[in-house]
Parts: structure tokens; C-alpha cells; sequence
């Protein structure tokens, strides 16, 4: 299955990309963040939400089909 | 024409605002918490486009660093308290408005009395206590909120607790660990990116007024000035992240946000280091049927479930060393003493074992 990753905020600082391509066997958000995890150790201990296809998900949403994921910091800044 | 209808003629001839749309301006109320970086750009286009009533909190001064985006002040207002410099520039832009500073800092105690005052509130703050605290606020007064935040070239952007949508805590339900997010003091910013995030949250605040267009409810707007994309995504109203603010509503004032955010921590010492502060006061927050008792310590019982009641009789100057069995009960000891102005508060790791297993040194501690 292929996804398109997108990094926001710092997350693009942890992984020094803005967007990929990723083909995985990932069927979870939980599943997908555990192998973007291991990629990235800098991810682990961020704080971020998941949307796919522009739609905010919890950890346990399925994936099974081709779709954008999005990873989304909170940020502080004002 | 006359001079007022003048000052706005470009936007009134807009045939979706006309003097009705302006009437409406001039009806209406926000509240802009923060005159820095998103402040500014929302302050400068409400005041200009005649909202009737601007109020601004801020409790900070305008430093010549802030100079190169919050782009009211000039090098005359360094030093000065930001509301009131901010008022001062706004007055000359628009003397025909009613423009209310408040050099002071946003709290629990003064929040819920302010916001009612107003119809619109807008979050130009710069950390995730006030964040959260605004946040709640809004949710109790049930005032809309235009929300922003920033990190270096991004903003973020939303509309909530808007005609039933949903609030900051739908989105994210529990802050970052404290220091995990860097502000705009730590990372820098370009001045420009404040000023198109805040023109945008200043554009939601007059949608709304004017019943325009799509309101940024249950949406959450990215923009990257970098690539100069923007990308929005829809979240949903989470029921349960709103009870838990409504839940604890009645005792809003009592809430601590430096410590739901991290920021203050409750500090934990261990049972040795306990015995070699000087004159503190041990409380012993268990049941009083449960052992093992710390016959040799002076302490005094008062049950977790009856702290409340007892707080008025513990003196405030004292620095006070709560225990339980294992540590649990007195994590929440210290923060009920935390929300209720206490500040040398600390507990036990491992409790009253962790106290008793000592014992036996203990002569030679007090010694010491």
C-alpha cells in the first residue's frame, strides 16, 4: 500500500523531510507510527496528531487503502 | 456621506457588508489576549474595520526584540506595558471605537468575568498554559474562539467552540510535555509569518461578525510560508474533552495550568532528604487504620478525602512533606495544596515505608 507522508512543524525537523512516498504493510495509524518510529527515532517522545485524507483520526484507525497522512505538532508560538 | 461612513466607504460598498454589516461591526465586542506577534495584525485590522469594542490583555512590555514583527509599536513604546501602547497606537487609528487595555496577566480568577464581557475572543498567546486556559474559558462562557499558533515558518489556524464545533482540547486533548515545543523567544521567527497568521485569524474574527463566507469551524488551516501552501483538515467535536471542562467549571479558578501543562512540576523528595529539612510540617495522608505507623515522627493525619475541609488549619509558611503508603495519594495531596496557593509542598517517594525503613537512622539525622 502506498501512503503519502506529510511532516509539519517540528516533525519535519525530526525526520528532515517535508513529504514522502511510503509503501508499507501498515494497516493502523498505531502500526504506521510504530515503523515511522523506528525510521525516525526523533519522532519518539513528539507530540502530534494523525490525519488522513485531511481528516483527523485516532491511533486506531484503519488504513487500507492509498491515502495522505499527515502528522500534526502542536505549536506554541504567538 | 458623513465622516463615519466615509472612514469605512470601501467596505461598505461591498454589497455583502453595506451599513447593516457595519452596524453589526460597531455592535460588536472582542477580546484579543496577547498584543505580540498575532495580536498585533488582528488588533490593527479590527480596530481599523470599526469593531465597536476592542479589549486587549497583555501583561508584558514591548521589547526592541519584538520590534521586527508586532508592528504597532515603534522604538516610543519600549518599555511600556503592551495593552496600553497598543491602545495608545489604535486610538490614533481609530478614535471612534471603545478600546479597553489590560495591563494584567490572563488567570482563572480574572477569565471567566472578562470574556463575558465580550461577544468574540481571540488567542494571540505564546504557551500552551494560557492556551488551554483560554481554551476552557471559552468553553464556560461559551464564546467563540479564533485560535492561532506559530513555529518558525508555520502557523496554524481554527474557529472554536463555534455553533456547536469543536474546541482546542478536540484537537489536542492533553499539551505537549513542558519544554518539548520551543516558542518564538528559542526557535526565531521571520516577522512576516505573525502578520499573515494573524491577518487570517483577524479575517475569521470579521467572517464571523459579518456572517460571511466559511467560518475555519472544525477546520484546522496549515500554512507553510515557506512553499506558500496551506492545507486544512476537519476535526470533530470530541463530547467527552467538553464535559471535562464543563465538569470542573464551578471550581475553574482553582485550576492550575502551569501544572496541567508541566510547567510547574510536583516535586517529589526522597524519605532521607525529607528528615534533614528543618521545621517541616509531615502529613500523613492515609487512612487512619493503615500501617505502618511513624510513631517517632511528628505528623499530623488527615485522610486524602478530607484535605479539603482541613487546608485552612496548615500553616502556609511551613514548608510542608505530605506521605501515604506508596506515593499516590500524596502526588494528589500536593496538587490540591498547589491550586490552593501553597507553594513549599512536596511528597515522599515510597511513602511511609520508604519513612520507616529509615527509622532506625533517624536519630543520627536529626543529629546532623
Amino acid at each position: 500500500m502506498q501512503l503519502t507522508i506529510r511532516y509539519f512543524g517540528m516533525l519535519a525537523e525530526a525526520t528532515a523531510i517535508t513529504e514522502e512516498q511510503l509503501q508499507t504493510e501498515a494497516c493502523s495509524v498505531s502500526q504506521l507510527l510504530e515503523k515511522l518510529k523506528i525510521q525516525y527515532p526523533k519522532l519518539s517522545g513528539k507530540d502530534f496528531k494523525v490525519a488522513i485524507n485531511q481528516q483527523l483520526v485516532a491511533h486506531n484507525h484503519i488504513i487500507n487503502t492509498e491515502a495522505e497522512v499527515a502528522l500534526l505538532p502542536p505549536f506554541a508560538g504567538g | 456621506m458623513s465622516f463615519f461612513n466615509s472612514r469605512y466607504h470601501r467596505q461598505i460598498i461591498l454589497p455583502e457588508i453595506g451599513t447593516s454589516g457595519q452596524d453589526k461591526l460597531t455592535a460588536s465586542k472582542v477580546l484579543i489576549i496577547g498584543a505580540g506577534g498575532l495580536g498585533c495584525p488582528v488588533l490593527q485590522y479590527l480596530t481599523a474595520a470599526g469593531v465597536g469594542t476592542i479589549g486587549i490583555i497583555d501583561f508584558d512590555v514591548v521589547e526592541i526584540s519584538n520590534l521586527h514583527r508586532q508592528v504597532l509599536y515603534g522604538e516610543s513604546a519600549v518599555g511600556k506595558n503592551k495593552a496600553q501602547a497598543a491602545k495608545t497606537r489604535l486610538t490614533d487609528l481609530n478614535p471612534t471605537i471603545a478600546i479597553h487595555a489590560y495591563p494584567e496577566k490572563l488567570t482563572t480568577k480574572n477569565a471567566l468575568s472578562l470574556f463575558s464581557a465580550y461577544d468574540i475572543i481571540v488567542d494571540g498567546t505564546d504557551n500552551f498554559s494560557t492556551r488551554y486556559l483560554v481554551n476552557d474559558a471559552c468553553v464556560i462562557t461559551c464564546k467563540p474562539l479564533v485560535y492561532a499558533a506559530i513555529f518558525k515558518y508555520q502557523g496554524q489556524v481554527s474557529v472554536f467552540n463555534y455553533q456547536n464545533g469543536p474546541t482546542y482540547r478536540c484537537l489536542f486533548p492533553e499539551p505537549p510535555k513542558a519544554g518539548s515545543v520551543p516558542s518564538c523567544a528559542e526557535i526565531g521567527v521571520l516577522g512576516v509569518l505573525p502578520g499573515i497568521i494573524g491577518s487570517m485569524q483577524a479575517n475569521e474574527v470579521l467572517k464571523i461578525i459579518l456572517g460571511l463566507g466559511t467560518v475555519l469551524n472544525g477546520t484546522l488551516l496549515m500554512y507553510d510560508s515557506q512553499t506558500t501552501q496551506s492545507s486544512t483538515f476537519s476535526i470533530s467535536r470530541v463530547a467527552s474533552e467538553i464535559s471535562k471542562v464543563l465538569d470542573q467549571a464551578k471550581d475553574f479558578e482553582t485550576i492550575d495550568y502551569d501544572l496541567f501543562c508541566g510547567i510547574k512540576k510536583i516535586s517529589e523528595i526522597t524519605a532521607k532528604d525529607a528528615f534533614l529539612i528543618k521545621n517541616a510540617q509531615f502529613i500523613d495522608v492515609r487512612e487512619a487504620h493503615e500501617q505502618p505507623k511513624i510513631e517517632s515522627l511528628d505528623s499530623a493525619n488527615i485522610p486524602l478525602d478530607k484535605l479539603g475541609q482541613e487546608l485552612s488549619t496548615i500553616d502556609k509558611e511551613k514548608e510542608i512533606i505530605i506521605f501515604c503508603q506508596s506515593g499516590i495519594r500524596s502526588k494528589k495531596a500536593v496538587e490540591i495544596f498547589l491550586k490552593h496557593g501553597f507553594v513549599n509542598v512536596s511528597h515522599v517517594k515510597g511513602g511511609a515505608v520508604a519513612l520507616y525503613e529509615i527509622i532506625p537512622d533517624l536519630t543520627d539525622y536529626r543529629n546532623l
